[in-house]
């Protein structure tokens, strides 16, 4: 690694040997370990996202075609075709209310379910047990269970509430709700876990000195939460982000629910326009990031002590 | 989204006894719960209990149909009947899509933990330079959407003759699961006593014995959860998988998926359904196993109970 220059330019009238002194700086043979960690990094991430980078400023005779000469030409067509262009904002209808819905959700189901109770453990579980589902079967559960034929429409119908079924898939809700199903209980763990962390005793003082819980929930608990509460926020934001199998089979992958990771997969796997492909993936990271950011920036002005919660 | 933070104060709004009634129990009696439960109790029940409904009704009705012949206009099918899970079996060779599933998954956490098991020791315990840039480099493929690094790296796999075989689903695989094991192990490391390590080192012990004498039974219950972890997301990985992976190297997820968008209107409903029950089916038997093991805020739990130290 790099460890002989860091120390070499800095080396003095020392008589320690030049692997002493490397030791002192906290390099020694053991950083070795390291390594193949490292070498997976680079090859598997570093070299694919910089080639994915270089293959953006290539585009393909078609797209040259189109959108005129020059490196900057998939750049061109990303922005400037509309059919590519909305699919942005598609993405962000979907992706922002579904991650906010799921955070703000678990909140107080996390917050009630903190105390012991009986049957904590089973319910814990069976909050849990979305995750074994996968994408495609709450897919095919919704397309059965909520479909017009399902038993969802069904009961409202007998029930009286409604005359005629809901459509409640193949449209924009059926991608929320798969979003909501698959994300909500990740995002009710970790913010169990977040509360788990924060000292009881602290939530007791506030008690103690007469503070009702409308007053311990927004002066003492949601301020040593926040921070928690924007990882979580990011993290689903991030799974709902790059919705993509839900979007094609229970949404309307051609309207409403044409996201940005569909769009890279229509230029990847039918169009075989690798450059195109890239520029729309990178495009994906790039607004993901922002929004990270902006998230990350929210949260450096907020409580940065120990609340004992950690990602 | 704001009326979700006010829904969570409204019922009170709306019923005004019962919010009075537990505060003068409350103030009558500090330290009991009260009897009554308050309106935001009723309030997180009922959303909990629509969700399961949702969740119930979704499950129920794919088991349902995997079972049923004809399924129209009834509440439950008309005959049941097995012959979907045989028939799914024999079309699209389960055997095989099960046993690659089950390779790429036992390979990626094998790989993943002897990558970054070593590697969260490093950044647990040691300080060195350029440890910041290191850390973030191994964060970047988790926070990243998958397709944005997923598609690069699957043209590059395409580019070496990888694409559509089995050592490309492995290698894509690898990459979201090496940080996940690192991110999980360093806080994991951290938290154990590192006097135990000094000792052993005092006692004439190698690096290498330190880490397979003392460090390995101490650190077996966090490369199991995160090994359990890693196999979730592994056997449930989509998008990745997708992109590279061909008709001899499909994941479970994935035959499903490609059976359900099939040209010409895909395949009858219920073999999908037949093979999401034997798909869901697998996932709950491992997370059941796991969760005898580990608890999900394990990992995290334990950081605290250290920093109290």
């Amino acid at each position: 690694m790099s460890a002989p220059t860091m120390a070499g330019p800095k080396s003095t009238q020392s008589t320690a040997s030049l692997r002493h002194r490397l030791a002192e700086r906290g390099i020694d043979t053991s950083l070795l370990m390291l390594l193949p960690a490292l070498i997976f990094a680079l090859a598997l991430f570093v070299y694919p996202f910089s080639y994915g980078i270089g293959l953006t400023f290539q585009p393909s005779p078609a797209t040259q075609q189109q959108w005129g000469d020059g490196v900057f030409s998939n750049y061109a067509a990303f922005f400037k075709d509309q059919f590519v262009f909305d699919s942005i904002w598609l993405t962000m209808r979907l992706a922002l209310p579904a991650a906010l819905f799921n955070v703000l959700a678990s909140i107080p189901v996390a917050f009630k379910l903190r105390h012991r109770f009986r049957g904590k453990k089973l319910l814990t579980t069976l909050l849990v047990l979305p995750i074994t589902l996968g994408t495609v079967l709450t897919a095919q559960g919704l397309l059965i269970f909520a479909g017009r034929q399902g038993w969802l429409n069904r009961f409202l119908i007998d029930i009286g509430l409604i005359h005629q079924p809901l459509t409640l898939v193949n449209n924009y809700l059926g991608v929320m709700f798969s979003l909501v199903i698959s994300g909500f209980p990740f995002a009710f763990l970790l913010i169990s876990s977040y509360l788990s962390g924060i000292d009881p005793s602290i939530e007791a003082a506030a008690k103690t000195m007469g503070a009702d819980w409308k007053q311990r929930f927004r002066r003492v608990i949601l301020p040593l939460l926040a921070p928690g509460l924007a990882t979580t926020f990011i993290l689903t934001f991030v799974l709902a982000f790059s919705v993509f199998p839900s979007a094609r089979l229970v949404g309307d992958a051609m309207g409403s629910t044409r996201v940005m990771a569909l769009m890279a997969y229509r230029a990847f796997g039918e169009q075989t326009d690798y450059p195109m492909a890239s520029t729309i993936a990178m495009m994906m990271g790039v607004i993901e990031l922002v929004v990270v950011a902006i998230v990350l920036m929210w949260r450096s002005f907020l409580y940065k002590g120990s609340t004992g919660g950690k990602g | 989204m704001t009326t979700q933070t006010a829904a969570t104060g409204t019922p009170g709004a709306d019923v005004p006894s019962p919010p009075t009634r537990t505060r003068k129990k409350a103030a009558r009696a500090p330290g009991e719960r009260s009897l009554a439960a308050a309106p935001t109790t009723w309030f997180v029940w009922a959303a909990i209990a629509a969700f399961f409904v949702f969740l119930i009704g979704i499950l129920i009705s794919v088991v349902v149909d995997s079972f049923g012949t004809q399924w129209f206009n009834t509440w439950l099918p008309e005959h049941l009947t097995p012959t979907w899970y045989t028939n799914a079996w024999d079309t699209f060779d389960l055997t095989h899509i099960i046993g690659v599933t089950l390779t790429v998954a036992v390979t990626v956490i094998i790989i993943s933990v002897l990558v970054g098991v070593p590697a969260a020791y490093l950044l647990a315990r040691r300080r060195f330079p350029f440890k910041r840039t290191i850390t973030l480099l191994f964060l970047l493929p988790v926070l990243m959407p998958p397709i944005t690094y997923g598609i690069p790296l699957a043209t590059v796999l395409y580019n070496f003759g990888l694409g559509r075989t089995l050592t490309a689903v492995i290698l894509v695989n690898l990459v979201p699961s090496v940080p996940f094991v690192i991110m999980t192990m360093t806080p994991f490391i951290e938290q154990i006593n590192p006097t135990i390590e000094s000792a052993a080192r005092m006692s004439g012990a190698s690096m290498r014995k330190v880490f397979t004498k003392v460090l390995m039974p101490l650190l077996i219950p966090g490369i199991l959860a995160a090994s359990i972890l890693v196999l979730v997301r592994t056997v449930g990985m989509f998008d990745l998988t997708f992109l590279v992976s061909g008709p001899q190297s499909d994941t479970l997820v994935v035959a499903i998926y490609r059976a359900m968008t099939a040209a010409g209107g895909g395949e009858a409903r219920q073999l999908i359904s037949s093979m999401a029950v034997i798909y869901t089916f697998t996932m709950m038997v491992i997370l059941i196993v796991a969760l005898r093991f580990v608890s999900p805020t394990q990992l995290v739990a334990r950081v605290k109970d250290s920093s109290d130290d």
